[in-house]
């Protein structure tokens, strides 16, 4: 095993990058991602990985960039948050419709305006319909091996879509903590050399990505979505692969102390491990609750989230986006999907928290389980509501 | 767990401090983290910086809002920088100034017992350099033992290479010259 070492999750995901022995990476630096992609280019730089770097004027020619790269076989990563992610936004369609293999790491950040750098999940929720694959770390060491993980997921012949690995800005990416680092020869036992399924060849020349006639749109649409949904299964494979290997275990939808429980919060992300000091305090005072979090976004995994879940009275959500004028927080938006209909389904108490970088803290907890516990002694389910406003909240100022 | 925060000024280091004690720390068997106050770094502006060590995994990411140790950078970070806030009961504050804990003590009130070190003097006299991060470590490490001092040096041995050795006497020259009040 691995010895574990004090380092920036940022330098760690660099580093597990090149562990990878990625081919192509082209980037653009922006807060709180600059770290990642700056550290790739010394490795680059120093002779200790043998890839083309490639420094672009923008995000959106980092995602044109890397379709190039991947559509000619090079195994391909990048890295960006907040505003590169949105000026990504077109490019992020044509890489999952071409069923290009690579792996993107976005340090969650804010959206303007107000300029924020800070963390929320603002920039990969905007995000959920492009067909990528989306999975979230909640510390360091699972960035790593998620990146690890994705580059294996993302070349998979069962899956060969692009993949998101999710982790908070500055609550992650700035944060020194102990990483088990994999050395290079055992990342390579573990992800073999990529084999492109097809690839652009002079030799052999073929046509990615013509235009697609009303007569061939909707199905292609159907095959994004079987694409995504197929891939459910090979990367729960390759998560139980990974343990193998590495001994860390990983599951699509994650629990931590549920039983016994009537109320659980759900959680993504940088808090969750926040949550579950939070939980580790309130059970000791023999209040039973505990947390459910989605590893797995994208494919949204449904069974495994109502398994998670079964026999609960409410669900208290925290979620870290939501639309305006429109119907709350999308985590929210998507387990009340999901359980729509059920027979005994939990009630959902929505909250939004930690916009723009706001700490969430155990008031914050505290406040939120307080109105869990209301809704389980017969209160009306509230509306969604934005805890931590300043001066009270819409409609009740 | 010893939940520590720095007030400095932005180029002062104040998270390389943090990074070298987490550093140090997860070298010697413990867990630890090591963060910034997650801002647009200005050069001059006051900054913070954190950090807790544990025998055990630390999940908490929240700030550190009620310390165990403050460390203060700057003398006059105290002028706009409350650095007494939240500490804990039995908290510590470490203190770069050329006056006497009575003196600095009454003028910011502040809390908790004191430890002042006049680390411009020494930082000046070994690096060169008004940076004070390196030396302050010399009196963190001394008041709380917190982390092996040999540790702390390799670290700072590894950050800094070839201008360590300047680095490495301040630090020494704190872990001797601090004054520690009784508790």
């Amino acid at each position: 095993m691995a010895e574990r070492k004090g380092m920036e999750v940022s330098i760690a995901i660099a580093e597990a990058a090149s562990a990878c022995d990625v081919d192509c990476i082209a980037a653009y630096p922006i807060t709180p991602q600059t770290h990642v992609v700056e550290h790739l280019s010394e490795i680059v730089a120093d002779g200790d990985l043998d890839a083309e770097f490639i420094p672009v004027e923008s995000e959106h020619a980092a995602m044109s960039c890397c379709c190039g790269c991947a559509a000619a076989g090079a195994r391909t990563f990048t890295a960006t948050a907040s505003q590169g992610l949105a000026l990504m936004h077109e490019i992020l369609f044509i890489a999952a419709n071409l069923r290009l293999p690579m792996v993107m790491v976005v340090a969650n950040r804010s959206l303007s305006g107000p300029i924020s750098i800070w963390n929320d999940h603002s920039d990969v929720m905007t995000e959920r319909d492009v067909g990528w694959i989306q999975v979230f770390a909640e510390n360091g060491q699972e960035a790593v091996d998620l990146v690890i993980m994705g580059h294996r997921m993302s070349e998979d012949k069962r899956i060969l879509l692009p993949l998101m690995v999710n982790f908070d800005g500055f609550i992650l990416s700035h944060m020194v903590e102990p990483i088990e680092m994999p050395t290079r020869e055992e990342v390579k036992r573990f992800l073999p050399d990529y084999e492109p399924q097809q690839r652009l060849d002079i030799d052999n020349p073929i046509t990615m990505g013509p235009v697609g006639m009303p007569v061939v749109y909707t199905e292609a649409k159907m095959a994004a979505e079987w694409a995504v949904r197929d891939a459910y299964k090979p990367m729960v494979e390759i998560m139980g692969e990974f343990e193998k290997e590495f001994g860390r275990k990983y599951k699509p939808v994650e629990t931590y102390r549920t039983d016994d429980s009537e109320i659980l919060f759900v959680v993504m992300g940088g808090i969750s491990e926040t949550a579950m000091t939070w939980v580790d305090k309130v059970r000791d005072a023999g209040v039973k609750v505990g947390l459910v979090r989605f590893r797995m976004w994208r494919p949204l995994p449904v069974e495994d989230f109502k398994k998670a879940i079964a026999g609960v009275k409410v669900l208290g959500v925290l979620d870290r986006h939501f639309s305006p004028g429109g119907p709350g927080g999308p985590m929210a938006q998507e387990i009340k999907y999901m359980l729509y209909g059920q027979d005994h389904a939990p009630k959902i108490v929505e909250t939004v928290v930690g916009l723009g970088g706001r700490d969430v803290n155990f008031i914050d907890f505290d406040q939120i389980f307080d109105r869990c516990k209301a809704v389980l002694g017969g209160a009306p389910v509230p509306p969604f509501e934005l805890i931590q406003v300043r001066g009270g909240h819409y409609g009740k100022a | 767990m010893l939940e520590l925060r720095f007030h400095g000024r932005g180029g002062q280091g104040a998270v390389t401090s943090a990074e070298l004690i987490a550093l140090a720390a997860i070298a010697q068997g413990n867990f630890a983290q090591a963060f910034p106050s997650f801002g647009p770094e200005r050069r001059g502006a006051p900054v913070m910086a954190f950090a807790r060590i544990d025998q055990k995994q630390i999940r908490n990411r929240t700030a550190v809002s009620n310390p165990d140790a403050v460390i203060v950078l700057d003398p006059h970070i105290l002028h706009v920088a409350n650095s007494s806030d939240g500490l804990s009961k039995d908290g510590i504050q470490i203190v770069n100034t050329m006056r006497s804990a009575d003196e600095v003590r009454k003028e910011y009130n502040l809390k908790g017992r004191l430890i002042t070190v006049d680390a411009n003097h020494i930082a000046e006299q070994e690096i060169g350099r008004v940076i004070t991060n390196t030396t302050m470590l010399g009196a963190l490490i001394r008041a709380t033992g917190v982390v092996e001092k040999e540790l702390l040096i390799d670290e700072l041995k590894v950050r800094f290479g070839r201008i360590a050795e300047g680095n490495i006497n301040a630090f020494n020259r704190a872990y001797e010259e601090c004054c520690v009040e009784e508790g």
